[in-house]
């Protein structure tokens, strides 16, 4: 049976039929075509698969579809298009990435702990990313990548 | 302006931080469909029978392939062939691409049937309907068990489950000889832990047959796509090389684990043409945990003799490397000739043996996983400095320098002859030992350590100093050591009509920024904006031919092939600058993009010759139009890059909690074009080892069962396990590559895991703990606290 859904993702209302058990990283990425949302695990732990959901950092593995009903859903696609975010910015001036298959989820996690907490220490920013898994950085350069983000501007523009 | 030795930002970043990045599960075909491998629950059985009818009739299903539809496919082969010490050729089983009914199933995770369905849901759902009969027998998961009479056999042709045993160095006469003349011997009996890679981006491959032009593409997650299509064509598929195009396209990591062609990648290439429609399959985690080859799995008997003087006369190893259920396509390579000859460390070490058994389990095959056998050789090597200063009493630094090979340059001094036949191109080994030892203040520390011991605290420092062989590698000399392939590399230069470059390399990113350092290189020597150059990579239509990227190689390799084709492109544009010029060639000197004729004014631009050679109306005769060269580079030796790390931890002795306090790396890798690059390498390199030492490790039960095939049970280093890393370099050129580097890929994954155990182990000195097996869990660090501490805690 399938269910109808109607989510706002990155500012644009899709609405479509799905199958009861359809996750939302699967309905992003093959049925709206964002394929900036990854999927590295099957247990909710690497991240890599992390988007916004009424402004909150939910791993979109962990979530249906029809959970999402209704939501506003920010993907990294829905951050900036141009890179001109700060965080995106700052991954780049840091060298916060390395393969980028990680990058998606991490971006979307820090961005999540800097609207709640525009300041944060290099203790708080390591337990924020306690449910993102990089494999390339040992994550030295996404602890300064979001240190920069956070320095250089303020908490209004960082929140998406 | 120059760009080598800056820390230009990575212009493929913008891609990945927007998240329009292209890797391979993200493409969609029209038609596509996903195919999904039923893998055996079992480590060892036979398939009595397979009933896939009702899989068959299930809802959304194309088509059911089992074993015996692929069994006329031979299966995918191995790479190097390393023979038995009396001259017999290793034992190479076939590794077919599914097991057939009435053959046995080899590992947890071996391939059975493969389902292809409208979607992924359908294909996993019917992945339930299929009936498999399994007779499920004994099966042995350790490779020193493995070699013991009476185990279970892996394969028939195989007795007593030995692929190969091997040895280098001195005779056994000789090291037993050194070892009888040591005033004190260092044992350490250990086993150097399976590692599961974990690239982030688990492995796809989505294969399509176009019919109308009998042509295939498969877009797979590799580090090397030619040598998966040689391999696919030559030797699996037997498919017209020239009709097979491979795509590696953004490769989320890859950590040797992408090098391997893997079944998957030609049963996708078959089945699309079996059912006319494209084939994808990507990999869970759980199934990157059961079929991405793994890392590591030794088990070593390691003794260092030593004079009365400390100074070390003798190394006499013996080990067990577990294979796994099948040869992986560079397995063999891994364990001997990656592992063996680094034995010589960084110590003139007079003497050295290695015995070695290459051993099949029923266990996920074992293959190169970021450092390769150096970090095996690096850890015993270590961990047996470290031990032998703590027996002997003395200072684990001074040890080291006391036992380091005198510097040599490599050009004014010759190269060091190792007693386990490589030749170091140039080191400088006392150097960055002592560079660590001031970057982590180390008498401020042993009186820091001094102190906190009398107050109950137990901090450790731990040394590791280490060289790898990278740049893989000269190809007559792996050809003699049993590569069947050539380890050169290629590159292209095409100089559009406007002067903008088009580089074509063979290397492969997935990760490492070639898209940026190459291009450093390139408009450098060509004087021109980065901005202009292109770097093209990943893909066997556009680029001619590659080995791709392991082993440390790229810039060392296939940066040299780049300088290689500069170098024609250069020498053809003088010839039509001085036409231009009406100069001799011998005249004129190029710098800063222009040809000048030397002590004039008179110069011409990279671009206005770029035009020339293309719109050739008054150009010099005799000579071809068009500016594009193509180059292989096939290195004369190695690179030999070498470090020093430093571990600074605290032990929790009331939790057996390791906490990372300071890690300290001093690497040369040679001359560096991108120090942001190279730092990154180190750090991701150094969280790999570190993890080796205090979290990670694959587990199997003694049925064969991987017991922590998850994130939520293999433990991932995360953010919060891991310090600022404190880094640095010094240099040492190359003295045989164009560019003088070295490679620094593996560096930090080499040199870190022993550092981390051996700072441990001085932090536990006082209980008397010598040695732990990896990784250090809280538990195991407690309960060797408690061991030793029985009835005297409180």
């Amino acid at each position: 049976m399938k269910i109808p859904v109607s989510i706002t993702v990155n500012g644009k209302v899709y609405a479509h039929e799905v199958e009861a058990r359809e996750l939302l990283v699967y309905h992003l990425r093959d049925r709206l075509r964002l394929t900036g949302t990854h999927i590295g695990c099957d247990t909710s732990t690497c991240g890599a698969c992390t988007v916004h959901i009424d402004n909150k950092a939910v791993k979109s593995c962990t979530v249906l579809a029809v959970q999402a009903d209704g939501c506003d859903v920010t993907t990294i696609e829905g951050l900036s298009g141009d890179a001109s975010h700060p965080l995106q910015v700052g991954f780049k001036e840091e060298h916060g990435l390395q393969c980028g298959f990680c990058t998606p989820g991490m971006i979307m996690t820090a961005s999540d702990l800097l609207m709640r907490n525009p300041d944060p220490s290099e203790h708080e920013i390591r337990e924020a990313l306690e449910g993102n898994i990089c494999r390339c950085t040992g994550y030295h350069n996404i602890v300064r990548a979001i240190q920069y983000a956070a320095k250089e501007f303020s908490t209004e523009v960082v929140g998406c | 302006m120059s760009y080598i030795g800056q820390s230009v930002k990575r212009t493929e970043d913008r891609r990945f931080t927007t998240g329009k990045g292209k890797y391979t599960d993200d493409i969609k075909l029209p038609g596509m469909t996903y195919a999904h491998i039923v893998r055996s629950e079992y480590a060892h059985a036979r398939i009595n029978s397979i009933d896939t009818s009702a899989a068959l009739a299930a809802e959304g299903v194309v088509a059911v392939f089992t074993g015996d539809d692929v069994a006329h496919i031979r299966g995918v082969p191995c790479g190097w062939q390393v023979n038995f010490k009396d001259g017999t050729t290793m034992k190479e089983p076939a590794h077919p691409l599914l097991c057939a009914v009435g053959t046995t199933v080899k590992h947890v995770g071996d391939g059975v049937a493969m389902i292809i369905a409208e979607s992924r849901a359908a294909a996993r759902d019917a992945a339930d309907l299929l009936v498999i009969d399994y007779e499920v027998f004994p099966a042995v998961v350790n490779g020193a068990e493995a070699i013991k009479d009476g185990a279970p056999l892996v394969h028939d042709e195989a007795p007593n489950n030995m692929a190969f045993d091997w040895a280098i160095g001195c005779s056994p006469e000789e090291i037993n000889a050194a070892m009888d003349s040591a005033a004190h011997i260092t044992t350490l009996d250990f086993v150097n832990q399976r590692m599961a890679p974990n690239a982030m981006e688990p492995r796809s491959a989505l294969g399509n047959y176009d019919d109308a032009m009998d042509s295939y593409t498969l877009w797979t997650t590799s580090q090397n796509p030619h040598l998966t299509r040689l391999l696919l064509c030559a030797f699996v598929l037997g498919l017209p090389e020239h009709k097979v195009r491979v795509v590696a396209p953004d490769v989320g990591g890859g950590f040797g684990s992408k090098i391997f062609h893997y079944t998957e990648e030609a049963l996708v290439i078959w089945a699309s043409k079996a059912i006319g429609r494209p084939v994808k399959w990507t990999s869970t985690r759980t199934e990157a945990f059961l079929t991405d080859a793994h890392g590591r799995d030794h088990v070593t008997k390691a003794e260092m003799g030593f004079d009365t003087e400390g100074n070390v006369v003798g190394l006499r190893i013996n080990t067990v490397a577990n294979l796994g259920a099948y040869l992986s396509t560079f397995a063999p390579a891994v364990p001997t000739y990656l592992h063996g000859t680094l034995l010589q460390g960084l110590y003139t070490t007079p003497k050295i043996r290695i015995d070695l058994v290459g051993a099949f389990t029923h266990t996920t095959a074992v293959d190169a996983y970021r450092g390769a056998g150096r970090p095996e050789a690096t850890y015993l090597l270590e961990r047996l400095m470290d031990k032998a200063a703590i027996e002997m009493g003395k200072d684990p630094a001074q040890l080291r320098l006391q036992n380091f090979i005198p510097p040599f340059d490599g050009v004014t001094q010759p190269g060091y002859q190792t007693q386990v036949a490589l030749q170091y191109d140039s080191g400088n080994y006392h150097a960055v030992l002592e560079r660590g030892l001031e970057m982590v203040g180390y008498e401020a520390f042993r009186k820091e350590q001094a102190e906190a011991r009398a107050n109950g605290r137990y901090l450790g420092i731990g040394f590791s100093t280490y060289i790898e062989a990278c740049g893989i590698a000269p190809s007559a000399v792996v050809g003699a050591l049993g590569a069947r392939a050539g380890l050169y590399e290629s590159a292209q230069v095409r100089v559009q009509p406007t002067g903008k470059v088009s580089v074509y390399t063979g290397s492969h990113s997935h990760g490492q920024g070639h898209e940026t350092t190459f291009a450093q290189v390139v408009a450098d020597k060509l004087g021109i904006a980065m901005a202009d150059v292109e770097i093209v990579h990943g893909d066997s239509d556009a680029v001619a031919f590659g080995m791709g990227t392991y082993g440390s190689r790229s810039l060392a390799v296939g940066g040299s092939a780049i300088i290689k084709s500069i170098e024609k492109v250069l020498e053809k544009g003088a010839k039509i600058a001085a036409h231009k010029l009406e100069a001799n060639v011998d005249d004129l000197e190029y710098a800063d993009g222009k040809w000048t004729v030397k002590g004039t004014d008179k110069s011409v631009g990279f671009g206005d010759v770029s035009l020339t050679a293309y719109v050739p109306h008054n150009y010099p005769a005799g000579l071809e139009p068009g500016l594009d060269f193509s180059s292989f580079y096939d290195p004369t030796n190695f690179t030999y890059p070498f470090g020093c790390h430093i571990a600074v931890v605290e032990v929790d002795v009331e939790t057996g909690k390791v906490k990372l306090n300071r890690f300290i790396a001093v690497d040369d890798v040679g001359n560096v074009i991108n120090p942001m690059i190279v730092d990154g390498q180190i750090h991701g390199g150094l969280a790999q080892g570190i993890g080796q030492a205090l979290l990670e490790g694959v587990q199997y039960d003694e049925t064969g069962n991987l017991t922590n095939a998850s994130y939520m049970d293999y433990c991932m280093p995360r953010a919060d396990d891991l310090p600022m890393f404190e880094t640095d370099r010094t240099t040492t050129p190359c003295p045989h590559n164009p560019l003088g580097v070295k490679g620094a890929g593996e560096a930090g994954c080499i040199g870190s895991t022993p550092a981390v155990v051996n700072a441990v182990m001085d932090a536990l000195t006082p209980f008397g703990v010598l040695d732990l097996e990896m990784p250090m869990t809280p538990q195991s660090v407690w309960r060797a606290i408690q061991s030793k501490t029985e009835g005297c805690s409180a």
